[in-house]
């Protein structure tokens, strides 16, 4: 077969990446190759499009391990000898055609990602974005992704701990599900991804290779459109049972000492972790293909270096110790085959059955080597001018707010996510204590010491869309005030970049800037990029989704008892609000659901207003003057105080302000606030530590009844009804179709 | 007494059970393989635990194949010979499976996951707050054998409202008379949905799970 542009082209692969190719190897590459260069010079696997600003997040510092991007995950010192290694990624395009194995395999992707150093996952986090919930479409796929992740996380045992869920109609074909892990480790116990030591075997363990989800990397490197669907081959089939059993074998091999390096086989699969390991220990590898356990005969070379079967790792073994290692794998009856070895020319050498198929520098492969980094332009959008004639004024104040209060506590991306998160096991592994206790972050113990991880994933993309740069600073900083909410101190960030097409300008203007002000408010509250994903292409035919970079974020409790939770605590209590209120009721969810305003700038934010609030907030808890904290967030200072109400089903009697139109005051979104409440005893103490910070007694927590300017709104139990029924009201058809199947 | 935590292939509470009796609880507890047989060192005041997870996957049917492992040969003939069992979740569908203990467990009646809090009680009406997390966890037995159950004692606890009231909104799985755990005639092997081991540390704010397993393992009125 003569291999030419147009067969780069249809591996998804440009002209003059062709043409580099050609040069770097000083050949014209045959098929095996070039398909491996499409894998590995893939957005997905290369940044190509990104490499360039990632580099200007901070990514040392503060209480990191490693350098973000050197291994698999983050990795950063908690004390007493361990470490916690953290990582989000997106499953997006797999989940837009295969929401149920989409997600699923998301989940096992990014676990793989940190047991393969190591570290046992602990906890869960997903952050997910689908269309208008009463489309049937959106309904099908949340169903799907709800259900695959639950299927993946209980089986595998890790407790799904938080998370969240927006919908809006910019993501009705390109849904968003990314998913987080969080680890332990025991310092100097890790395991890199790196192949060292000439002639030590190169070892092939977990599940047989499948022709599944072949050409992934690329495909998650393309447009979703109409003839996606034909794509279906590229998702790939999630066995969560083989992932345990590789969980347990690997921790157990990784105590042996014979491991030199590690690597999950993800993306493009066999190339990629031969490449990157190669790469990474200037070494290269001899493969016998014939060598890989698969599931079906005759599979070609490039299906075999492509397919991203999963439950797959590659390790390489200390030379002679090969019989230990296999024991281990033959425990847990996992396949386990050594498929060759590593070399000091820098060239991975793939045989088929003794002949040659693939000859290529491992170094020329990958991201930080050979693989093309591109600087792209970028312009100013021009929707941004549409959101700066905004005028509040043009939108009256409604007459019964009540009425406005009862609609958005049933907006989908507000009320309660009970018919989701119910679905997945919460409290395996016995260390999460947000089920019974709730906080702004879920709290999770560290076994065997008094301490604790605060973890939360955040990111209100409309504040991005209307705002890419300030946006996203509010993104991270939800993220802080979330953690510190709950008594911790915020450690580092891990981030998930989903974005459009980087090749239109406007797009990319987004991403420029919500990186610059991601470094900007991560080097504010010394919290580190430690690594994370892009996920370009999230686009249609009808143009890109909300810019959404999400933030996934770990924080430390030092001692379990400084933790914090979000609920009033007992009637009398006195409310308040932390932080500056405004009269601003932009890029609310009130202003866009309710009154239909598409366009609006981001809500009010000031990153040192927001920094002094966390500081103040950290002081008051830790020195146990406010009994409950909760931040003001979608749906604004109305919605946050139901929701401090519903656990224990206390009300409130609250006063607005006379200088702030009213339903900014209780609906609007502008940032930095949060929802105290103090004992009477306790509030000379609360002024005297306030000092300079803005604050205002709003009113009192009571039995049960809501009191707005001393009118009545019900009980508690009237709001929590609506609350906690809306989604599940949505999918009644659903349920009600699942009733039948059950009878 | 001693406890013996049985790890089969896709067990995933094996360990919280080791941690809630061993740290929690400050008992005796050895982990044991599914692949080995030896049950030597443990004898009739011992008991032996399956753990809650997807044993083999759930391929066929929960507890299906986990039933024909070595190590179950071993618990089968402990149990017949009057040893203590103990089966939460996933170990409640294997002792089902294997026939030491009555009915089934089917797949929840609103077809999902559930993982939440829920209340049961036993028969002297104490109310226990303790976690479910299943899919299939919907208790069935003919009429006859629910009655014989009844009759005999043999239902360990029920589900119920915070109050204590055995009702259908408080059954979370569909299961028959609100049934969340069962033992057999001899009261020797016992089996529960519930995790209590997901109740007993502090640290979680939920210690309801220690009377549980204090009440079936340590106290004298249940040994009759």
């Amino acid at each position: 077969m003569e291999i030419t542009k147009k067969t780069a082209e249809e591996l998804r692969l440009t002209a003059e990446e062709f043409e580099l190719i050609k040069q770097k190897l000083g050949r014209t590459p045959n098929f095996n190759e070039l398909c491996a260069f499409s894998g590995m010079w893939s957005e997905h696997c290369s940044y190509k499009n990104s490499i360039k600003w990632l580099k200007t997040l901070p990514r040392e510092g503060g209480r990191m391990l490693v350098k973000a991007g050197e291994e698999n995950a983050g990795l950063m010192d908690i004390g007493n000898g361990l470490g916690v290694v953290f990582k989000i990624e997106s499953h997006n395009h797999p989940s837009a055609i295969e929401p149920f194995q989409g997600a699923a395999t998301g989940v096992g992707g990014i676990h793989r990602d940190i047991f393969t150093m190591g570290a046992r996952p602990i906890a869960a986090l997903n952050s997910l974005r689908f269309g208008n919930l009463d489309e049937d479409k959106t309904q099908h796929l949340l169903a799907g992704v709800v259900h695959g992740i639950g299927h993946y996380g209980n089986c595998f045992g890790v407790a799904t701990v938080g998370g969240e869920i927006y919908f809006d109609e910019c993501y009705h074909s390109n849904p968003l599900v990314n998913a987080m892990s969080v680890g332990i480790v025991k310092v100097g116990e890790t395991v890199s991804a790196t192949a060292k030591g000439i002639g030590n075997p190169v070892m092939y363990v977990g599940s047989a290779t499948g022709k599944d989800g072949i050409g992934g990397a690329s495909f998650a490197s393309a447009n979703i459109t109409e003839e996606s669907v034909q794509d279906l081959p590229a998702v790939q089939v999630g066995d969560p049972f083989q992932e345990k059993k590789l969980l347990e074998a690997c921790l157990e091999v990784i105590q042996t000492g014979a491991i030199v390096g590690m690597q999950d086989m993800g993306a493009a699969g066999i190339i990629c972790s031969t490449a990157e390991m190669s790469a990474k220990g200037e070494a290269g590898m001899h493969i016998d293909l014939e060598k890989v356990p698969t599931r079906q005969k005759n599979l070609k070379a490039w299906e075999l270096l492509l397919s991203e079967s999963q439950e797959r790792m590659l390790m390489v073994v200390e030379k002679g110790r090969e019989e230990e290692v296999k024991k281990i794998f033959d425990k847990w009856d996992l396949p386990v085959a050594v498929i060759g070895k590593v070399t000091d020319d820098g060239l991975l050498n793939f045989y088929l059955n003794g002949e040659l198929e693939a000859s290529l520098p491992a170094y020329e492969l990958v991201l930080g080597g050979g693989a093309p980094q591109y600087e792209r332009e970028f312009s100013k959008p021009e929707y941004l001018a549409e959101i700066n004639k905004f005028n509040p004024s043009s939108i009256p104040v409604p007459e019964d707010l009540k009425e406005v209060a009862e609609k958005i506590i049933q907006l989908p991306s507000i009320a309660s996510k009970k018919w989701i998160f119910h679905q997945y096991d919460s409290m395996v592994g016995t260390n999460n204590t947000s089920t019974n206790a709730p906080s702004d972050a879920a709290v999770v113990l560290i076994k065997g010491t008094s301490k604790a991880l605060a973890v939360t994933t955040d990111c209100n993309s409309r504040y991005v869309f209307a705002d890419p740069y300030k946006g996203t600073m509010m993104a991270v900083s939800e993220a802080a005030r979330n953690i510190v909410c709950s008594g911790g101190q915020p450690l580092g960030v891990t981030n998930c970049l989903n974005f459009g097409n980087p090749y239109n300008t406007e797009v990319y203007y987004q991403f420029v800037n919500a990186i610059k002000g991601m470094g900007e408010a991560c080097t504010k509250f010394n919290t580190p990029v430690t690594g994370g994903n892009v996920s370009f292409y999230n686009q249609n035919p009808d143009g890109p989704v909300f810019p959404t970079p999400t933030i996934g974020m770990v924080g430390l409790l030092e001692n379990i008892e400084n933790k914090m939770t979000l609920d009033f605590k007992e009637s009398g209590d006195v409310i308040y609000l932390l932080g500056q209120s405004n009269d601003d009721i932009n890029s609310s969810q009130y202003l866009n659901k309710l009154q239909g305003v598409k366009f609006s700038p981001a809500p009010s934010f000031d990153l040192e207003e927001e920094f002094l609030l966390q500081q103040k907030l950290a002081e008051l808890i830790s020195k146990k003057i406010v009994e409950s904290a909760h931040d003001v967030s979608e749906g604004g200072l109305f919605v946050t105080l139901c929701e401090s109400g519903f656990n224990r089903e206390l009300g409130f009697a609250i006063e607005t302000k006379a200088t702030i139109r009213k339903d900014a005051y209780l609906f609007g979104e502008g940032q930095s606030r949060v929802v105290v409440t103090v004992k009477a005893d306790s509030i000379e103490a609360f002024e005297n530590t306030i000092e300079e910070l803005p604050h205002e007694r709003i009113g009192i927590v009571t039995g049960g009844e809501i009191l707005v300017d001393e009118e009545f709104w019900e009980n508690i139990d009237w709001w929590k009804e609506k609350y906690d029924n809306a989604i599940k009201n949505y999918l009644a058809k659903e349920e009600s179709s699942a009733a039948l199947v059950s009878i | 007494m001693k406890f013996g935590v049985v790890v089969f292939p896709g067990s995933n509470c094996d360990r919280d059970m080791y941690d809630a009796l061993a740290c929690d609880m400050q008992q005796d507890v050895t982990m044991l393989w599914h692949k080995e047989k030896d049950l030597s060192k443990f004898s009739k005041e011992d008991c032996i635990v399956l753990p809650g997870g997807f044993s083999y996957g759930d391929y066929l049917r929960c507890g299906a194949i986990a039933r024909f492992s070595p190590m179950m040969q071993s618990v089968i003939d402990f149990a017949n010979d009057g040893g203590k069992v103990f089966g939460v979740c996933n170990g409640f569908q294997i002792l089902c499976e294997s026939h030491l203990l009555p009915g089934a467990l089917l797949r929840n009646a609103h077809q999902q996951f559930v993982s939440k809090n829920i209340f049961i009680t036993d028969d002297t009406n104490n109310v226990f707050k303790i976690p479910i997390a299943h899919g299939e966890g919907r208790f069935f037995a003919d009429e006859n054998t629910l009655d014989e159950l009844a009759a005999n004692g043999q239902i360990l606890y029920k589900y119920c409202d915070e109050k204590g009231r055995i009702t259908d909104a408080s059954n979370p799985n569909g299961a028959m008379r609100n049934i969340a755990g069962v033992c057999n005639v001899n009261r020797n092997v016992f089996g529960m949905m519930p995790h209590p081991e997901r109740a007993t540390s502090k640290g979680l704010g939920n210690i309801d799970g220690r009377i549980i397993i204090q009440n079936l393992f340590m106290a004298e009125q249940l040994m009759k």
